[in-house]
């Protein structure tokens, strides 16, 4: 449980029964706390207490899960405004929209074929989004069952008039797309359709007080798979919409917000979506549906997402093993660095740039930088000669010759000691290794 | 349960840093920009005051940069000769707040210009634009120091913002900005701790904090773009939890980091699932902006005429005021 052993121990019938199996009530609440217990060892605990305890127990914001196997896309659970006090959890879901009058058939495949490699990472988009604009039930239908065919990936049904919803939803509900939307109009027959299919709901209100109330509503329908759309679509506002639902599910337990949060963006012209969607992104949308889809727009929104989503208390390392930049050959550089994600990119990125084949060799320093290494202790000339033993750097090459990082030239002297391989100092930046190497290694 | 926002209340603002000045003020401007002063998170109007939008500068050179993308031949190839023409297109064609000026023909290992023709370059582009100039040296600490003071010295009463000054070596332009009534940008190495020391160590030479930018060194989106947006919002969050030294306006070189990365230039044939070239160096730039905005960036250096056009955008758009 997320409370404190006094906060349950105030819930509690306070008579000492002993029935829970702990001497004291104040025990029970203590081991409560500690995860050590359940509430249901007391029978003498009130039906409000149990509510109370059981609601600050559950998360401040709902997971909700879209879709099936192993592309299913998880939302919510999330409990920081800022990554940098803790981190953020659930990378935002992009849904790319597709409308039912388009070809759906090409625009799926063309889909499913957005996948970009960089920085030793694998990128995708993660839905689609098919709205009836037909207004055709049966259209909508055929379009759901071309999405379904077509793709693994999760997906989002978008129609607000129930009826052709339930033609759609029913045909292709194994798949448990997200239902969009339950709107004061429709609540009630959305809300049964969505138990009924067991698929997770939308919900789209009238502006924030509006969306509080009707997710009360269907609550109280007995449906909490939900996922919230203030309505709004100004981008100052749904940043603002977007601002409220986080602080008021992670600050106030205000459990009507307690689910993710979409967001639309509105732009016609591609790069403004780009950039608006990156507002909502960077601020607390659960899932965005955009129409963007060309791989130049989408790569650099998954790379934000990738980035903003990393844990700050973790940096990404890369394995500590010998890279070939190029066609090398025994006369080739080598350039010593670290397995730090960042820093082995970068200069992965100048080796490669700088058109001369060479070997890049990445210290295990912990995943940490080079002038951080170099001050925490982990890149020395005896790291470094480890790095050189292990990759067997010597039979990689027929000279004995390393190139330092310029920051670290002070390592140069244990280095060829360590090492008996001859140093020459490298430039300070990686952006100086084009020319570096032009002069040192050019034809 | 009815809904109720969660406002902040907090006990401090942004400082304000005006850059430029008009005739009655002892310049040549035609008007004058002022930064900061926000009362509240980036955009979030309904709990504070927002007084300045963040603007967009475009980045001008002192001579035709060797390595920039050729996507940028059709927008500047016409200029790159003559920085002050090449400021006045960017004001004039392409709608920059403010200009940019990087003195990196001053680099020994270029051009080594000396610091009186730099003073020259910066004075002709003062007379062919009328709004505020920024001023960077070539970032070489020891030519810096010389030309940055004559630089100076020679535009006293314009209210330049020139950069930058660093922890270990802050003294000379600081000295410079006091004596000719400029601004400095004070640069720490993503380092939240050497942020504050830094404008410590500038406030005590008594160069006022109305006069300091905050620069946290940014990185481009996917080489760390991650690291500056928490450092800045850090920053921003003590800023108006009442910490006078992070509470001053950012600054961040986003043109001059995406342009160096692959992403923004490598060719479509090079790497076919990364789509079309000049889009996504264009995309790259202006990603890289948006984030760095709602981190809390009041100035955004940029290069792509088309980035920098997005991202005026949604600052305008980022600007209406919005109610909960």
């Amino acid at each position: 449980m997320g409370l404190t052993g006094l906060e349950i121990f105030k819930q509690l019938p306070k008579t000492n029964t002993g029935d829970c199996g702990f001497p004291t009530c104040l025990a029970f609440a203590m081991a409560l706390a500690a995860g050590k217990t359940s509430l249901d060892k007391c029978p003498h605990v009130s039906e409000e207490a149990k509510e109370a305890l059981g609601a600050a127990a559950a998360p401040p914001i709902k997971l909700v899960k879209v879709g099936t196997g192993d592309h299913a896309v998880e939302m919510g659970d999330e409990t920081e405004l800022f990554r940098h006090d803790k981190r953020f959890y659930h990378p935002t879901a992009l849904a790319v929209l597709i409308e039912d009058t388009e070809d759906v058939a090409a625009r799926v495949a063309a889909f499913d074929e957005l996948e970009f490699d960089r920085v030793g990472l694998h990128f995708v988009t993660d839905m689609v989004a098919l709205q009836c604009t037909s207004g055709d039930g049966a259209k909508f239908k055929a379009a759901a069952e071309a999405v379904a065919a077509g793709t693994q990936k999760p997906f989002v049904l978008i129609c607000e008039d129930v009826a052709a919803m339930e033609t759609a939803a029913t045909a292709v509900a194994d798949k448990k797309p997200l239902l969009y939307a339950a709107t004061n109009d429709n609540y009630e027959a959305m809300t049964e359709l969505a138990k009924k299919l067991e698929c997770p709901l939308a919900v789209k209100g009238n502006g924030l007080a509006d969306l509080a109330d009707l997710v009360e509503k269907i609550t109280k329908l007995g449906y909490k798979e939900l996922v919230l759309d203030s309505g709004n679509r100004e981008t100052s506002q749904v940043l603002a919409d977007l601002t409220q639902i986080r602080r008021s599910a992670v600050r106030k337990r205000f459990r009507p917000f307690g689910y993710p949060a979409m967001a639309f963006t509105t732009k016609d012209d591609p790069m403004e979506e780009v950039v608006q969607a990156g507002v909502y992104l960077s601020k607390y949308a659960g899932m965005i549906v955009l129409k963007a889809s060309k791989k130049e727009e989408i790569l650099p929104l998954v790379s934000w997402r990738q980035n903003l989503f990393t844990d700050p208390q973790k940096p990404i390392q890369v394995e500590a093993k010998a890279v070939a930049v190029g066609d090398v050959t025994p006369d080739s550089p080598v350039y010593i660095t670290t397995n730090f994600s960042l820093t082995y990119y970068i200069v992965e990125g100048e080796v490669e740039g700088s058109k001369v084949p060479a070997w890049i060799v990445p210290v295990n320093t912990d995943g940490i930088s080079v002038l951080t290494a170099w001050a925490a202790g982990k890149l020395t000339g005896d790291s470094i000669n480890k790095a050189l033993k292990e990759n067997d750097m010597e039979s990689k090459v027929n000279h004995k010759t390393l190139v330092l990082p310029g920051y670290v030239a002070v390592l140069s002297g244990s280095t060829e000691e360590e090492t008996g391989w001859k140093v020459i100092v490298g430039p300070r930046e990686a952006a100086g290794i084009g020319k570096f190497a032009k002069d040192n290694f050019g034809k | 349960m009815a809904f109720n926002a969660v406002k902040e209340k907090y006990r401090s603002k942004v400082g304000e840093v005006t850059l430029g000045a008009t005739k009655e003020q002892g310049g040549t401007r035609g008007y004058t920009i002022t930064v900061g002063g926000e009362g509240a998170l980036p955009f979030l109007h309904f709990e504070g005051e927002i007084p300045n939008r963040p603007v967009v500068a475009l980045e001008v050179w002192d001579h035709a940069p060797a390595d920039w993308n050729a996507c940028f031949d059709s927008y500047f190839g016409d200029v790159y000769n003559d920085a002050a023409a090449w400021a006045k297109k960017c004001v004039e064609e392409y709608g920059a707040d403010l200009i940019v000026l990087r003195l990196k023909g001053a680099d020994p290992d270029i051009n080594d210009a000396s610091p009186e023709d730099c003073a020259k370059v910066v004075k002709d582009v003062l007379a062919a634009v009328e709004c505020p100039l920024v001023v960077l040296g070539c970032g070489k600490e020891e030519k810096d120091n010389q030309v940055l003071p004559v630089v100076a010295e020679e535009t006293s009463g314009e209210n330049l913002l020139i950069g930058v000054a660093e922890q270990e070596n802050y003294k000379s332009l600081t000295a410079a900005c006091m004596v000719h009534k400029h601004n400095i940008i004070a640069q720490s190495p993503i380092d939240i701790n050497i942020c504050k020391q830094l404008n410590i160590l500038i406030t005590e030479m008594n160069l006022p904090d109305d006069r300091i930018v905050i620069d946290p060194t940014i990185a481009a989106l996917g080489y760390g773009l991650e690291y500056g947006y928490s450092i800045m919002e850090r920053a921003r969050n003590g800023a108006l939890q009442g910490d006078k030294m992070l509470g001053l306006p950012m600054i961040g070189n986003v043109g001059f980091e995406v342009w160096r990365t692959k992403e923004a230039n490598a060719s479509v044939e090079d790497f076919p699932a990364w789509g079309e070239q000049e889009p996504r160096g264009i995309l790259w730039e202006a990603t890289t902006a948006t984030a760095l905005l709602q981190a809390g960036m009041d100035i955004v250096v940029m290069r792509h005429p088309k980035a920098a056009s997005l991202i005026k955008q949604n600052i305008e758009e980022l600007m209406v005021a919005n109610e909960v």
